[in-house]
């Protein structure tokens, strides 16, 4: 069994800061973490390696640093760890970026075969959730997203069961490998890397790859070039404005709530409250 | 141009999203934000068209026209019945390569997004997802996609300047639901699949239902809880208050964390859009991925401990208070109002 994960290295967005003079992100000093959803999907493909045998492949598009959250990833329990980097992948969209993926993952493949591919359902820095369908939909692999659960994984038979999570409820699919799924966080509960893994990532170092070798990208489909999409401005979301506001401390319960009733009331939105009711007002 | 050439028309596509011949609302709200860019774009030779896969489901191209699609390209075949991303995707870049629309707005729900990216992958064209504001640039004339990104900490405006469609995809509840026309006429295009059912490597075995539908993105009232309730006792009294005003229970995303409800109730970024006439904040306090999500309700009556909680800064009216005396106090007022209309009446 041959799995391969695709990762990201992002910001901690709950910690990320605004700078009030420019409108731009601070992201000096902004924590960087794995995408959390990405960390459930090395997971699930270290879970199905111990169970199956075989390998897990980890791979990302990033800056050096990204270096780090490969490491990481071999502390899960990852046998390979690729780093695709170089200044002409900057600027890259998701069009591009599921170029560039999808084309490290056929480099792979050639190598041995693939039979799953694993994203995380969305990055937490741009939530497109975008790349991993992209990426499907360049190897024209079957895609199951919002994956929630591997019910069943037969790698000889060369199918697999998924749940996924959709507004009706919950899908169960049967579909042919290699699958790609983008998975939700409950596809398989994260444990404590194990020493060994932890010694052998203390050593490792992820395979560097730049846009030139070993695997050469297609200049035009990638950095600014293979992007569709550029970003036109980019401001901080305006403030609505406060509202008025009562303080039960200075005015007393009744009063406060007798004023919120009145305002809805007097705002007409809510059929169970009538405007015109006068709601305890003084 | 002279007059007598007939223009190419510009066409504005969105995607009818429907399940089981159930029509998502998200696609009026589209439609209606397609006549506006149409109006925005080229008033004379743009035109709204829909775009409408599924078995036996032509009945929702006669809703569309009503909303406004003057068009609607319909590919019914079995193999639709069920939404797959390979059939579908197949199918509407066809669709997307015979006519080339200029923009093209799909729903940003489960299923829209998992279909939008596959599409402008297979056209190679760009697509910008969430957005919560599209316009026509008027100096370029090409679509301005407004979403928040960064956990909705910074808003990006995208343009998508030379490849075709500009894709875009808008969350339910972002944008208006227009006034449908009581009677509309349009102009159905059938267009074949040309797939067969062996061709498609994923079965559909079963679907779980879920819970009964709550349907919170739609609801009127919301009364929503945060990490304030500290703990999940306070929620059966957030739920009595939101029954006595006929609404639903929200909940902001760390009360989902901690597991104390599903995940359904959730509002904010990593949750659902709601756009309620009344949302009711008790014990939240507002981050920006919290108010990304609830901001667009008519009006928002706080309830915080702490006068400084951010989501003051979207309230229409705020109490400063406990929240475990101001909501027991709103049920019995809004009760004694209610018994008092019934006792005029």
């Amino acid at each position: 069994m041959h799995a391969v994960v695709a990762i990201k290295q992002v910001p901690d967005t709950s910690n990320v800061r605004i700078n009030p003079d420019t409108g731009t992100l601070i992201r000096e000093g902004v924590p960087v973490i794995i995408n959390p959803y990405d960390v459930h999907a090395v997971e699930m493909a270290v879970r199905l390696k111990e169970r199956f045998g075989g390998k897990v492949t980890v791979l990302t598009m990033g800056p050096p640093k990204a270096a780090e959250a490969l490491v990481e990833c071999i502390e899960q329990g990852a046998d390979r760890a690729i780093l695709i980097t170089d200044r002409k992948f900057a600027a890259a969209d998701t069009l591009a970026t599921s170029y560039v993926i999808a084309h490290a993952i056929e480099a792979i493949q050639a190598e041995e075969p693939v039979d799953l591919l694993l994203f995380g359902k969305q990055a937490i820095d741009g939530d497109t959730a975008q790349v991993g369908p992209g990426v499907a939909a360049r190897l024209d692999v079957p895609l199951i997203s919002y994956a929630i659960q591997i019910e069943a994984f037969d790698p000889v038979a060369r199918t697999a069961i998924v749940h996924r999570r959709i507004e009706q409820g919950i899908e169960v699919l049967e579909t042919t490998l290699p699958v790609l799924l983008t998975v939700e966080k409950e596809i398989a509960a994260v444990s404590r890397a194990p020493l060994p893994n932890l010694i052998r990532a203390a050593a490792y170092q992820p395979e560097v790859w730049s846009a030139d070798a070993p695997a050469p990208f297609d200049p035009a489909s990638i950095g600014i070039k293979g992007s569709p999409t550029i970003v036109g401005k980019a401001f901080t979301p305006p403030p609505k404005g406060a509202g008025e506001r009562v303080h039960v401390a200075e005015v007393g319960l009744a009063a406060a709530v007798g004023t919120a009733l009145a305002r809805i009331a007097a705002a007409g939105v809510v059929a169970a409250l009538p405007a015109g009711i006068n709601g305890g007002q003084p | 141009m002279t007059p007598q050439t007939t223009p190419q028309a510009r066409r504005i596509w969105v995607f009818i999203e429907q399940e089981d011949g159930a029509p998502h609302p998200v696609s009026w709200e589209l439609l209606g934000a397609a006549q506006r860019l149409a109006a925005e774009l080229d008033a004379g030779h743009a035109v709204v068209e829909g775009v409408l896969l599924g078995h036996q489901v032509e009945a929702i191209a006669q809703e569309a026209f009503r909303y406004g699609a003057r068009r609607v390209y319909l590919m019914d075949d079995p193999v639709l019945a069920v939404y797959r991303n390979l059939p579908y995707a197949a199918g509407v870049s066809q669709l997307v390569q015979s006519y080339q629309p200029e923009i093209f707005l799909v729903g940003a729900t489960t299923l829209g997004r998992d279909l939008a990216s596959a599409i402008a992958t297979r056209v190679q064209t760009g697509l910008t997802a969430d957005c919560t504001e599209l316009t026509i640039d008027p100096k370029q004339g090409i679509l301005a996609a407004t979403r928040p990104t960064f956990g909705g900490n910074l808003m990006a405006t995208i343009l998508c300047r030379q490849r075709r469609p500009q894709m875009a995809t808008v969350r339910p509840r972002v944008l208006p639901m227009p006034e449908p026309l009581a009677e509309a006429a349009g102009e159905l295009i059938h267009a074949p699949l040309g797939m067969a059912e062996e061709e498609v490597p994923v079965k559909r075995l079963r679907l779980i239902p879920g819970q009964q539908q709550l349907n919170l993105e739609y609801a009127d009232v919301i009364v929503a809880g945060g990490r304030g309730l500290g703990g999940p006792d306070g929620l059966p009294l957030l739920e009595e208050l939101a029954q006595a005003l006929g609404g639903v229970l929200g909940v902001s995303r760390p009360l989902v964390d901690a597991g104390w409800v599903s995940a359904e109730h959730q509002v904010g970024q990593t949750g659902k859009t709601v756009r309620p006439k009344l949302y009711i904040a008790a014990g939240i306090s507002g981050a920006v991925q919290h108010r990304v999500g609830m901001s667009g309700a008519d009006f928002i009556l706080a309830i915080n401990s702490d006068p400084q909680a951010p989501i003051f800064q979207v309230a229409n009216l705020g109490i400063v208070g406990d929240l475990y005396q101001v909501v027991p106090e709103l049920i019995s007022q809004v009760r004694a109002l209610q018994g008092g209309d019934d006792h005029v009446r």
